[in-house]
């Protein structure tokens, strides 16, 4: 009852807020529904849609598709978004590599574009764009993060991220902070789901502890053999690699691992204490990064909407670039390339009341942004 | 790199190539009975996945899972020979992937709608937990001991089945004639049924017996799906001995390829580049052991005699 009541009084804060202007939006959700990437697909969908929902905004329409993790596919859906269901906005591709596939071809028609997570090296730099908004982060940032906190408790690393365009910009990221030796670097196959080899090697490394980037499944298949190889070398990895989409199915093996992340369920503030419980109560389980990267999304897009018309994209986008939003993140603010400043941490596994979850340990970043931000010159 | 770092990495390479075996085995069965390509046999390893995960979470008992995981990948593969594999055999090969490729999305979707999207989770049973010690000072995982152990008795009792038993020697009749053998009275049917639901408990079982080391997810079939192919091309289609050797061939040479081709290529480029190359060549290490094998012998390493 109690969380009942929170989420109808936040729905009537933010309701009020948004009465302003009655501006009907057509919004595009694209995102992974089907497949082995559909987890976190949903999560972005539902967390979308509980910001939406809460504002109780009539105006705002979401058409949501499933791309199935496949580029071609999710070209498809935006064309047809565009040219057919003549949405204002676009939002909501989980992979770098679909993103790259969508995003200069809406903002070359006018579209706008706001990231809800994937944020490739390409488009932060000098290809960035003034309709193309990330609300999550740049791709290397948790990784620069795990890079510095190495840095100060490791003298020797084992590193390994997938082969493909995020796995690189991953262990760049992490290379960019860490100083220190590296024992090894090694780059898997993506969508590999066995990992003898490589833990034999981080075994037989000598390192003081592994950095790991492993999404999705991929992660559940490494830390479970892990966990049985008998290795005692700690693993650390970006908060993907143990995120709340994840954590179940990898059980007590996860227990203890250090990650990266900017949030976890138990960030103090207002907003967080008032989302946390909110979605539980809407979908009966906890929110992942993914959903929280969502919600801060369509929280963007609500309070540029109350400002000015979506018709008028220079103004909107405008709007949009002042990010008027409480984050259950907390601080939050875009970068000059519309990528966000905001506080990186350390986490930890725990279990709390039999459930695996991130608790924050300590601030690693303060106000970070990224690499890319002084070559984006629009 | 030392010697028990290299005992290690045969063993996983063994022990990869068991995996494999399981499922190829169930494949090239098929396909040498009934001469049909099978795609969704990918999917009968996702059901006795998340068959073993369900019920291992029901009764916290990972051995009734295993059992769980081959009647329901049995029951699943005969019903859909039942229903629609049976109409399929008449039928060119472009029609039967064509629709075995439907199986996959109505498994996949079906999975999805009765348990989600997200992963389960299936643990290792706590008698095969941890590690135990390797001459040379190495640890290996008891769990990966067990699978290579558990693939060994398969593959023994899928020999004595086929080359001992009643139902061998039928099932060897059917792959050399299959028109002859139901006119000497043999129920065709009834074999192809049974034929059909023992590749899928194959199947089932190394759904299961993974799921415990990996994620047990939608689409977790399809990867495996590509490498007991390219097992059993390797090993000639429609030749069980050929989908083991085929198998541990394809193990030991994924597993070695990713361990030593970085290693080597690294007294030649930079590290961090030589982990780049190293590891996509590594990728296509098998596909490229497949083309020249193909190239040498054109039917595979074993070629059954139809």
């Amino acid at each position: 009852m109690k969380t009942i009541l929170k989420a109808a009084t936040l729905a009537l804060t933010l309701g009020a807020s948004t009465m302003a202007m009655a501006e009907p939006i057509k919004i595009g959700l694209i995102t992974t529904l089907s497949g082995g990437g559909a987890g976190l697909g949903v999560d972005t969908r539902d967390g979308f849609m509980l910001a939406i929902k809460q504002s109780g905004n009539k105006d705002i329409t979401v058409v949501t598709e499933d791309d199935a993790q496949k580029p071609e596919l999710a070209v498809q859906i935006a064309d047809k978004m565009i040219q057919s269901d003549k949405v204002d906005i676009l939002t909501g591709i989980v992979w770098s590599n679909l993103l790259m596939a969508v995003v200069p071809g809406a903002v070359a028609q006018g579209k706008i574009y706001v990231s809800t997570n994937a944020a490739p090296a390409a488009l932060a730099g000098e290809k960035c764009d003034p309709l193309y908004f990330n609300a999550a982060y740049q791709n290397d940032n948790l990784h620069e993060a795990m890079g510095e906190y190495a840095n100060k408790v490791y003298k020797k690393m084992f590193i390994m991220a997938p082969n493909y365009p995020a796995g690189k910009d991953s262990l760049t990221g992490f290379k960019r902070y860490y100083k220190g030796e590296l024992a090894n670097e090694v780059y898997t196959k993506v969508g590999q789901t066995d990992y003898a080899a490589e833990i034999a090697q981080i075994r037989a490394s000598g390192a003081d502890a592994a950095f790991v980037f492993l999404p999705g499944g991929m992660g559940i298949a490494f830390m479970k053999q892990y966990a049985q190889s008998g290795v005692k070398i700690p693993v650390i990895g970006p908060g993907f690699s143990f995120s709340q989409d994840v954590l179940p199915a990898i059980g007590d093996a996860a227990l203890g691992a250090k990650a990266s992340g900017q949030w976890a369920k138990d960030l103090d503030n207002a907003a967080n204490k008032k989302f946390v419980p909110a979605f539980q109560a809407e979908y009966g389980r906890l929110p992942s990064i993914y959903a929280v990267q969502a919600y801060d999304a369509a929280q963007l897009i609500l309070a540029a909407a109350s400002k000015a018309s979506v018709k008028d994209v220079k103004a909107f986008t405008t709007e949009l670039s002042k990010a008027d939003i409480q984050s259950p993140r907390g601080k939050f603010k875009f970068n000059t390339n519309r990528h966000p400043i905001q506080d990186i941490y350390l986490t930890e596994v725990v279990k709390d009341n039999g459930t695996l979850t991130n608790k924050i340990v300590e601030k690693i970043f303060t106000d970070h942004g990224d690499a890319y931000a002084k070559d984006c010159k629009k | 790199m030392t010697f028990a770092l290299l005992i290690e990495q045969l063993l996983n390479g063994v022990q990869l190539g068991v995996m494999l075996f399981l499922m190829a085995a169930g494949l090239t069965l098929i396909f040498g009975v009934m001469g049909l390509i099978n795609l969704a046999h990918g999917s009968l390893y996702m059901v006795g996945a998340f068959a073993c995960a369900s019920v291992a979470a029901l009764t916290g008992s990972f051995w009734l899972g295993l059992v769980a995981s081959l009647a329901a990948a049995a029951a699943a593969g005969a019903l859909i020979e039942i229903t629609v594999i049976r109409r399929l055999y008449q039928r060119d090969h472009l029609d039967q992937v064509l629709a075995t490729f439907a199986l996959i999305l109505i498994f996949s979707e079906g999975t999805r709608w009765l348990f989600g999207s997200f992963p389960l989770y299936l643990d290792i049973p706590p008698l095969l937990q941890g590690a135990v010690g390797l001459p040379g000072g190495a640890q290996y995982p008891v769990y990966r001991l067990a699978i290579i152990l558990a693939g060994a008795l398969v593959a023994f009792g899928l020999y004595a089945l086929i080359s001992k038993t009643r139902l061998g020697m039928r099932i060897r009749a059917g792959e050399s004639d299959r028109e002859m053998i139901a006119a000497l009275g043999v129920d065709i049917r009834t074999l192809y049924t049974l034929v059909f639901a023992l590749g899928a408990a194959l199947a089932g079982l190394a759904g299961a017996m993974v799921g415990a080391l990996q994620s047990v997810q939608v689409g977790m079939g399809e990867p495996v799906l590509i490498l007991a192919f390219v097992v059993i091309v390797i090993g000639g289609i429609g030749s069980i001995k050929g989908a083991l050797v085929g198998a541990l061939l394809v193990g030991s040479v994924d597993t070695l390829g990713r361990f030593l081709l970085p290693q080597a290529l690294a007294l030649m480029v930079p590290p961090d580049q030589a982990g780049l190359i190293g590891g996509a060549l590594a990728s296509m290490l098998i596909y490229i052991l497949m083309a020249i094998i193909l190239a040498v012998k054109p039917r595979g390493l074993f070629p059954a005699q139809a």
